[in-house]
């Protein structure tokens, strides 16, 4: 049996600030588990959001606290999405390649980690941008109720 | 404001650094600074107790990545303990299991450090 109420979409508009992630993430608990989504997969998403944010405040707005970052969720019965858009510098995810964890831990590199935590916990993750206007990043979740 | 703290405790020649709420990228400076500090005072051997900690995103996780190589150059290691299992699917999605040691407990990892 579906969720009939109206309170399927949401937004949240923030500074794009690390100090504020946990409050994203607590948008995005809010939403998930009214959605009636398992607590593990809960909590994957949060991460999955909370990665992709992290990766807009350091690498869009490089760590500039005056950035905007707008997340809206929006559910039915057999999805969960939560699309983020912010208007920083452009992001090419296809230059993103999967972590090989030994090279980064010589190369002290960790920023890929995000990225792939995003794709291995999500069903699809799809990037678009338009350079000089905005960047948007879809995070979609399946879900089965009933 | 998310809340995280972290508190260290010796044990011998090993340090063990207890975490406590969340670690995400505002909170993980906390931890890089733990990890500065012991280097600085030349203590390489270093247990990790996961054992409050709520939740980890990959800027926590790349804080031990951060500093492995030089604790191992000096003869130390990270080794993790206490992880609930969200905390360990994490670590595991992300390949850490092959290339640090995770002990249900911190006595283990202790011993550990002696050869037994």
């Amino acid at each position: 049996m579906g969720i009939r109420n109206k309170n399927k979409t949401g937004e949240l508009k923030v500074k794009s600030k690390t100090e504020n992630l946990s409050e994203i993430r607590d948008f995005v608990s809010t939403y998930a588990l009214q959605a009636g989504i398992p607590m593990t997969t809960v909590e994957n998403i949060i991460l999955a959001v909370d990665e992709a944010c992290t990766n807009i405040i350091k690498h869009a707005y490089k760590l500039s606290a005056e950035g905007e970052i707008i997340i809206k969720i929006e559910y039915d019965d057999e999805k969960f999405m939560v699309t983020i858009i912010d208007y920083g510098k452009s992001f090419e995810p296809d230059r993103v390649p999967l972590p090989d964890l030994q090279k980064y831990y010589r190369e002290h590199r960790v920023g890929g980690l995000g990225m792939y935590l995003m794709k291995s916990l999500m069903d699809d993750v799809t990037y678009t941008s338009i350079p000089g206007k905005y960047n948007q990043v879809l995070l979609l979740k399946n879900i089965r109720s009933g | 404001m998310a809340e995280f703290s972290t508190s260290i405790k010796e044990k011998g020649e090993v340090s063990i650094i207890n975490l406590k709420g969340f670690l995400d990228a505002h909170t993980a400076p906390t931890l890089e600074n733990n990890f500065m500090q012991l280097i600085n005072s030349n203590k390489f051997k270093i247990v990790v107790n996961f054992e409050d900690l709520s939740y980890i995103s990959s800027a926590g996780l790349g804080v031990f990545m951060a500093y492995i190589e030089s604790i191992r150059d000096n003869k130390g290691d990270i080794k993790f303990t206490n992880m609930s299992d969200k905390v360990f699917n994490i670590f595991d999605l992300l390949g850490f299991p092959l290339l640090y040691e995770i002990y249900k407990y911190e006595e283990e990892a202790i011993k550990k450090f002696f050869g037994s």
